[in-house]
């Protein structure tokens, strides 16, 4: 937030105060569990790092990207995404039970966690707070299209829409389809026009020549 | 358990909100609360179905007035706390003041990092035959066990139909309460809208939970 350290505001110093409460709290906590020796701060510091730089939805975009390029990759995805994944090597990496499903003209995927927040984290990162707030939760296996509304994305009426509660420990991909005017171009452009939200079921990849 | 965590189909959360360009973390103590469970759970002191099972067990109104980190902090204070990591006192003072129970792996250290960064395998050699093949109607049992399940409210009693079979994996419902993997078969499971729903749903709408075979029967 901006003014995070405007004290003028009254909103963030309400906010302000839960965080300074939290910040005591989780100190306190990793103070006790360093000093019994459970935990070494280096590592703590070595799991942040990795999720704020190198594991995030430019994996999935890769998979993506090579899926639209190469149909043998595309076919061994939807058969076993763990496998298929597991060939790019350095690229993305990703353990058991992944399972990627296709967007087509007909059918429009979506992936929710009703329970609590279960999402492929080796493919798009951590979870977005809306994917694990109410909101979203409840409603999108009761209501999609009104979510994808809410979200400003408009199906065809009679597109179906299949919705992947992920309620055990297998973890859904959405392959979303390639955007037209996209021939001939390359795995890396195209891995630019795969967003986070189009690998959810939540947003479509942008089309060549939008504003990013 | 039939807690507020199992929200599927419930009316009044409001709209959905995407925050654009939000960053990874809102505070460095969201991170270092992400990492501690990251790093407790790799050194042995709970599985991830025990760690849910905290969290589902805040008071509802916990529940649904903490954010997401929020959540982990307080389930993870009161697990630690329960399985004999560490005093109560020991968490209100921040610092350690008594011996206590280490977890089973031992210290959790930076040359461990890389392997938690790729998921381990919640396969296990099945107990016995899979019951259920694709194409089976199944219907999902009308139970309401008191503690951990994955079987989600709005879908007990219904009626769907098995479409894949990932296999004989860990149980949440026993390993959550630190009964074992207890291994069982898993399928996805899909169900028209209007089965869930009733007749006035979106007859475009297919929704897919995915079942242990003990919630499942035929149907």
């Amino acid at each position: 937030m901006a003014h995070d350290h405007d004290d003028h505001d009254h909103h963030d110093h309400d906010h302000g105060s839960e965080l300074s409460e939290m910040q005591i709290r989780v100190r306190a906590l990793e103070s006790v569990l360093t000093e019994k020796g459970y935990v070494e701060p280096a590592a703590l510091d070595a799991i942040i790092e990795a999720y704020e730089t190198k594991i995030g939805p430019h994996n999935g975009a890769r998979v993506v990207a090579k899926a639209w390029t190469d149909p043998a990759f595309r076919q061994a995805l939807l058969e076993d995404a763990t496998k298929a994944v597991g060939t790019l090597g350095h690229v993305a990496r990703t353990g058991d039970h992944l399972v990627a499903v296709e967007n087509t003209p007909q059918r429009h995927n979506m992936v929710v966690c009703t329970l609590c927040s279960c999402y492929p984290w080796e493919m798009l990162g951590l979870p977005p707070v809306w994917y694990k707030a109410a909101p979203y939760r409840s409603r999108a296996v009761k209501d999609p299209r009104g979510v994808l509304a809410d979200l400003g994305l408009a199906l065809p009426k009679d597109t179906e829409i299949r919705v992947w509660d992920s309620t055990a420990e297998t973890r859904f991909l959405v392959l979303p389809m390639r955007p037209k005017g996209t021939e001939g171009w390359s795995e890396e452009q195209l891995a630019k026009l795969v967003t986070r939200d189009s690998m959810i079921g939540t947003g479509f990849p942008k089309t060549p020549g939008a504003p990013s | 358990m039939n807690g507020v965590h199992d929200m599927g189909g419930m009316d009044g959360f409001g709209k959905v909100e995407i925050e654009p360009n939000e960053p990874v973390f809102h505070s460095r103590w969201e991170a270092r609360t992400m990492a501690l469970v990251r790093a407790m759970g790799a050194a042995g002191a709970f599985n991830i179905d025990t760690s849910r099972f905290y969290r589902e067990a805040l008071p509802p109104h916990v529940y649904l007035s903490s954010s997401y980190y929020k959540k982990w902090l307080l389930g993870l204070e009161d697990l630690l706390v329960d399985k004999g990591y560490v005093a109560p006192e020991e968490v209100e003072k921040g610092h350690a003041l008594k011996p206590t129970k280490a977890p089973p792996r031992g210290t959790f250290r930076r040359d461990d990092v890389e392997r938690i960064l790729v998921r381990g395998t919640f396969s296990r050699a099945p107990q016995a035959p899979a019951k259920f093949k694709p194409g089976d109607r199944v219907r999902c049992k009308n139970i309401h066990p008191a503690t951990h399940t994955r079987l989600p409210r709005y879908v007990r009693g219904h009626v769907g139909v098995v479409e894949l079979n990932h296999g004989s994996q860990v149980f949440p419902d026993s390993a959550a309460i630190g009964a074992g993997d207890d291994p069982q078969w898993l399928y996805t499971v899909v169900f028209t809208s209007a089965e869930l729903w009733g007749a006035d749903a979106d007859p475009t709408v297919k929704i897919s939970i995915d079942a242990f075979e003990p919630y499942l029967e035929h149907a």
